[in-house]
């Protein structure tokens, strides 16, 4: 049977963790190459990496990152980040990414989607979705796709755009709720709903999770077939096994091989 | 002597580079891991691994595009009958054709087509993306000491076309994913995995250590 999936996301700037990753055994909590090989025997499912360096200079850097962990690491990894040419893609494949992560570029060139598809096949092309609600209050519920960290707001319906990119043929969608990424709330369920339930391919529910429980109700209520979180295991909250766990005890098929 | 890991541009190489090597290294195995774009390299190889990531007939006319590479590895697994492993596209091209965008013959190696999967309830996704267990159909020396079966170990799949093989003797795991899904196939000195070995942990690296010390 298929088991959800539990993706840990690492942001990485300059080649550096960001805000750093507590675990007891790791010497440099600030190396992302260590943080993957401790998630990897810690049994995670997949791997992120969000490459949010900001000079251009740099931007190369995450590609050693890569190089380093798939050294190390052997489950999938998925980089995403500042993705704007076929070449971004092709450089993090042959680094060693499995599946990349596109953004802003997809909102801004449906094309790049497609072009990117017909390049590395739609498996590996995952399409991040940042949305927010702006729907009023008491309204139906409508969500808008949002670039730059939740900054820009496009006029784009999130619903209509994860179809239209699918239509392409991504191979699957990273839904962030900008409304709750950051708040320990947990997930927009409405927006995760939304967008799983109008898709086929798979949906990696992000932004708001703060408690075991959230992760259950992403995939039961959400209907996500994976669920994505940071600062909780980053800072040793929960282990990504007492994640699996819990998930597994409120009756969700989990992989916890040892 | 090698283990040649084919490079035709089609996906993540390195991990499958990276994941040998580490298995090579645990069992002690004497031979390099060599990634590898050259005909003469292949066919004197010791052990030939064909990767593949993305559409089948992209990945089919990339390999057909390396100078001597067909014919090279007809030799390698028709002639020499030295251990071949596919992975994913790798292993779908070992079959008589593939429906992907349009009809293309693959090596003909283990009779069957690959098409698209199309589930009977939308709650199944394609692709059939994440880790599964496997049921075995038949055994092989290379799932030595792999646990099958629903409490088993899981492989890591990420695919939207399955293998559907004609003959059932040339399975020898299925994943059930809206029913059983072609994932491991094998005949004679060829074995294929749907799944990513170098991305499945502990079955993976397993399985792959196991491919090294295959003699068949």
């Amino acid at each position: 049977m298929l088991k959800a999936r539990v993706i840990p996301c690492l942001d990485v700037k300059d080649g550096r963790v960001v805000k750093g990753v507590n675990f007891v055994d790791l010497v440099d909590a600030g190396d992302p190459v260590q943080a993957a090989e401790a998630y990897d025997a810690a049994g995670a499912d997949e791997l992120c990496f969000l490459d949010i360096t900001a000079s251009h200079e740099n931007r190369g850097i995450i590609l050693d990152v890569v190089r380093r962990t798939a050294e190390v690491c052997f489950m999938p990894v998925t980089v995403g980040g500042g993705i704007r040419t076929l070449h971004d893609i092709r450089n993090l494949m042959e680094a060693g990414a499995d599946k990349v992560s596109i953004n802003s570029a997809a909102v801004k060139d449906r094309q790049f989607v497609a072009d990117a598809v017909r390049k590395v096949g739609g498996q590996s092309v995952v399409i991040a979705i940042d949305a927010k609600r702006v729907s009023e209050p008491g309204a139906p519920p409508k969500w808008e796709v949002f670039t730059h960290g939740g900054r820009n707001r496009t006029g784009i319906d999130a619903i209509g755009y994860a179809r239209e990119v699918v239509g392409l043929g991504a191979g699957e969608l990273l839904l962030t709720s900008m409304d709750r990424d950051g708040t320990k709330a947990g997930f927009d369920l409405d927006l995760t709903r939304a967008v799983a339930d109008a898709v086929s391919v798979p949906v990696i529910a992000s932004g708001g999770v703060g408690t075991l429980d959230h992760l259950v109700e992403g995939i039961r209520e959400g209907h996500a077939s994976a669920v994505l979180a940071a600062s909780i295991f980053h800072f040793g909250t929960y282990t990504i096994r007492q994640a699996k766990e819990h998930m597994l005890a409120s009756g969700i098929p989990m992989r916890l091989d040892s | 002597m090698t283990v040649a890991l084919i490079d035709y541009g089609a996906g993540n190489l390195r991990s499958a580079e990276k994941g040998l090597e580490r298995v090579a290294r645990e069992i002690g195995y004497g031979h390099d891991i060599v990634l590898t774009r050259d005909a003469e390299v292949v066919r004197k190889a010791e052990r030939v691994v064909l990767p593949g990531d993305g559409a089948f007939p992209f990945c089919r006319r990339g390999l057909a595009a390396l100078p001597g590479m067909d014919e090279a590895l007809r030799e390698f697994v028709e002639h020499r009958g030295r251990p071949f492993l596919g992975i994913c596209v790798g292993m779908q091209l070992l079959a008589t054709r593939g429906v992907e965008h349009e009809e293309i013959d693959g090596f003909g190696w283990i009779e069957g087509v690959v098409e698209p999967i199309e589930p009977s309830d939308a709650s199944f996704k394609v692709p059939h993306m994440g880790w599964n267990t496997m049921d075995a159909v038949n055994p092989h020396p290379v799932m030595d000491g792999i646990r099958l079966g629903p409490d088993g170990l899981h492989a890591y799949f990420l695919h939207s076309y399955a293998f559907s093989t004609k003959h059932h003797r040339d399975l020898v795991a299925t994943a059930d994913y809206d029913g059983p899904r072609t994932a491991i196939v094998a005949r004679d000195n060829i074995f294929g995995t749907q799944f990513h070995p170098e991305k499945s942990q502990t079955l993976g690296l397993r399985l792959l250590a196991n491919f090294l010390k295959w003699s068949p």
